[in-house]
């Protein structure tokens, strides 16, 4: 008896039709073991150090819940409609005051509002980068910056940071070595305040110089500012944007301010460049949701936000000092980390043998998250780093998830000594120097 | 069949939960299509109290990797006479672990490729490279390595130069304390599904896997486009009946129950060589389970709910 069912025959699949029509940027879109892990990460057991959630449990929530359903039957028919693909005028003033924080003046026409400030991201590249230019990033970078130069089809070239920040003499000799190579470098992408995922900030001294040195190379800056008023000590520092109006696009957002899940960011630019960036947008979602923007503009107007940013400060800083603590205690020697003075990050150089991403399955099984160095870097260098994050989980927690990577990392360690330094091995190529210092 | 009610499990915490949440939300659709009352169920701490408080009238384990098919689930499952669908405890056991696998088959006469387990502390004690070059000796190169306990092809590398090993090591061993080693054997990658119904199991179509890399690794399974999948696999007829004979044989042989698919090569001179059973097979959008239904002119709710039922029919 043959144990065959009989077949009809259906011939040879690929299981996706559409293979041969997807332009050449789908190219990177595949399935990843590292990304599967995560979907672990989103479990109570496991005390994830990886994501950037930011905590939103000091807002008012039962003041926020009343007025949404005011706004909803005093303005509902303005706030379920279309908008302009500016952003709504109010909003716009009100951002204006926002970035005057940080010593920005601007006009309120100049600044259009975005869903989030990755779309602001996106909607910038798409205006300046052709496939194959080059976007100067620090190393390490933002892994959302980097996924929309890659869907853009920009060359990402990272520059070297230290403990002050981006490096100067390494801006310098990267935008000299692009244009000997006959490189077209369309900006400088940089987060100057507790940089997503070093936590190290430019240093005040040097942001002059690496405005002149863009300038002298006419390139233009685009600086990232999610973080900048969560300094620990409430301290802020100025902004590139206020240093040089005309070669400098500013993105911000309120997700780590207020509430990310709003998705509402801004991008200021020069004028001509704005320009171009409300077409942009226009083209990409038409308008940003009109009741998000109300609810941020009332928010910001009946709300003590720069109260609830100081709380915000107290309760970053408490996780930070949780972290650090953690990991002094805890972890072996050979291993060095920053020392954020805001932000949510920390980043973390492991001993030399370890690989942290091939590291990640054995710490998801011990109950624990973080993101390896490699996924902030577009040339595949980073495997010594890791980003933790502190913004989401209590102390107490950070404190467990810091005592399981250890013994992680112990573990890691024993494999290294008996197989040999992997990371090296593995053909990884000189790192560019990340933020290193203890 | 209308009147039954079955939990879904899937998720969990293993390596393996995205996909297990994607075959879990697949075959609730499934089943719920064919008449079904369905619940989806992450497994967590709440499981017990809720099939205390819920029985159910069978589970559908859809827990891919040790939650699922290493045999603790199911294990609970008998304790507190839930009928499920799928092997028993003893039957996962043996065959969630790939070496022991391997050696039912092996002692049966079945074809396996030649291999080698070794744990880390081995290689720790005697020196790694002594270690493996005796490896390499023995099994040649190309080499697979893979998590002697693994699913989705987590951990899994093809070494092809010897200077490449210790990473791979490293990298398999991330999944776990010891690797399987095996001898590569080239051929035709083929995975047959296995249903049991009133005739006992019965091969489904085998489905040929051609990876346009290669290497059927976790992006080519899961990516739909890099991998090309022939069904019926592009087998002569002695070839497709010597694979049928080899799942259907595995799943007897290591007492498999209701479902499983056991993955193989044919080699060019015609052996058809086990690699390694699964006891939850993926359920995605991307899954061989899928494209050896449809080649059987069954579905997955027709297939799933017969399951069901002869789960339901045990317990009486």
């Amino acid at each position: 008896m043959s144990l065959v069912s009989q077949p009809e025959p259906s011939g040879s699949r690929s299981l996706d039709p559409h293979l041969r029509r997807y332009a050449a940027r789908a190219a990177g879109m595949t399935a990843s073991e590292v990304r599967a892990l995560f979907s672990v990460a989103s479990r109570p057991e496991v005390v994830s150090l990886a994501g950037g959630m930011p905590n939103l449990a000091a807002l008012p929530l039962d003041t926020l819940s009343t007025q949404v359903a005011d706004l909803i039957r005093q303005d509902g028919m303005a706030a379920l409609q279309y908008s302009s693909a500016h952003g709504l005028p109010e909003l716009r003033d009100q951002i204006g005051e926002v970035m005057a924080l940080e010593g920005i003046s601007a006009h309120p026409d100049d600044v259009v509002v975005t869903v989030g400030s990755q779309m602001a991201l996106d909607i910038v590249t798409r205006i300046f980068c052709d496939p194959g230019d080059v976007v100067l990033a620090e190393g390490p970078s933002y892994v959302g910056a980097l996924g929309t130069f890659a869907s853009y089809q920009a060359k990402v070239v990272h520059v070297a940071m230290d403990g002050d920040g981006l490096v100067p003499e390494a801006l310098r000799a990267a935008l000299v070595a692009a244009e000997e190579a006959g490189r077209r470098v369309k900006f400088l992408y940089t987060i100057p305040n507790f940089h997503n995922p070093a936590g190290v900030t430019l240093a005040v001294e040097r942001r002059a110089e690496i405005l002149e040195i863009c300038r002298a190379h006419r390139v233009l800056v685009v600086e990232d500012n999610p973080y900048g008023l969560l300094g620990f000590d409430g301290q802020t520092y100025p902004a590139l944007r206020s240093m040089d109006p005309d070669n400098v696009v500013y993105l911000g957002s309120f997700s780590k301010t207020f509430a990310a899940g709003l998705r509402v960011g801004w991008v200021l630019a020069p004028h001509a460049v704005r320009e171009k960036l409300v077409l942009a947008a226009e083209a990409a979602t038409l308008c940003p949701p009109a009741l998000n923007q109300m609810i941020v503009s009332r928010y910001l107007a009946t709300h003590d936000w720069q109260g609830q940013i100081k709380s915000f400060q107290t309760t970053y800083r408490e996780r930070r000092d949780a972290m650090l603590s953690a990991l002094e205690q805890h972890m072996p020697p050979g291993c060095s980390w920053t020392v954020p003075a805001g932000g949510f990050f920390v980043w973390m150089t492991v001993p030399d043998g370890v690989d942290t991403k091939a590291m990640l399955p054995r710490a998801v099984t011990a109950r624990v998250a973080y993101v390896s160095g490699t996924g902030f870097y577009a040339d595949g260098f980073g495997s010594k780093q890791m980003r933790l994050s502190f913004c989401y989980p209590t102390p107490e927690r950070i404190q467990e998830g810091v005592r399981r990577l250890a013994a992680v990392l112990a573990a890691e360690l024993d494999l290294a000594n008996t197989f040999g330094p992997i990371n090296q091995r593995a053909g990884s190529g000189p790192q560019v120097p990340g933020p290193d210092i203890a | 069949m209308s009147d039954l009610a079955v939990a879904v499990l899937s998720g969990g915490l293993s390596h393996e939960r995205d996909i297990s949440l994607r075959s879990g939300r697949r075959l609730s659709a499934a089943l719920r299509s064919v008449g079904l009352t369905v619940d989806e169920w992450d497994v967590d701490s709440a499981l017990l109290e809720r099939l205390r408080e819920q029985r159910p009238d069978a589970v559908v384990v859809a827990l891919h990797g040790v939650e699922g098919e290493g045999g603790s689930l199911q294990t609970v499952l008998e304790m507190l006479d839930v009928p499920y669908v799928g092997s028993d405890s003893h039957a996962c056991r043996r065959a969630w672990d790939k070496p022991t696998a391997k050696i039912e088959l092996a002692r049966a006469g079945l074809a396996t490729p030649d291999w080698l387990v070794l744990p880390h502390s081995t290689f720790r004690e005697l020196g790694a490279q002594p270690v493996l070059d005796a490896m390499v000796d023995r099994l040649g190169l190309p080499m697979m390595l893979k998590p002697d306990q693994s699913g989705s092809a987590l951990g899994a590398h093809v070494v092809r130069d010897a200077a490449d090993l210790p990473a791979a090591m490293v990298g398999c061993l991330a999944y776990g304390e010891t690797v399987l080693a095996e001898k590569f054997i080239a051929g035709v990658e083929v995975a047959v599904v296995v249903v049991e119904g009133s005739d006992g199991p019965v091969a489904l179509p085998a489905v040929e896997i051609e990876p346009k890399s290669g290497i059927y690794d976790y992006t080519a399974r899961y990516t739909a486009g890099l991998t090309d999948f022939h069904t019926p696999a592009r087998l002569t007829p002695d070839a497709a009946a010597a694979v049928a004979d080899l799942a259907v044989a595995a799943h007897r042989l290591l007492g498999l129950r209701d479902v499983s698919r056991t993955d193989a090569i044919v080699a060019e001179d015609g052996t058809a060589y086990f690699l390694e059973a699964a006891l939850s097979p993926g359920l995605t959008e991307t899954s061989i389970l899928l494209m050896a239904a449809e080649a059987a002119g069954r579905s997955l709710g027709d297939i799933y709910a017969g399951l069901v039922e002869r789960a339901v029919a045990r317990a009486q």
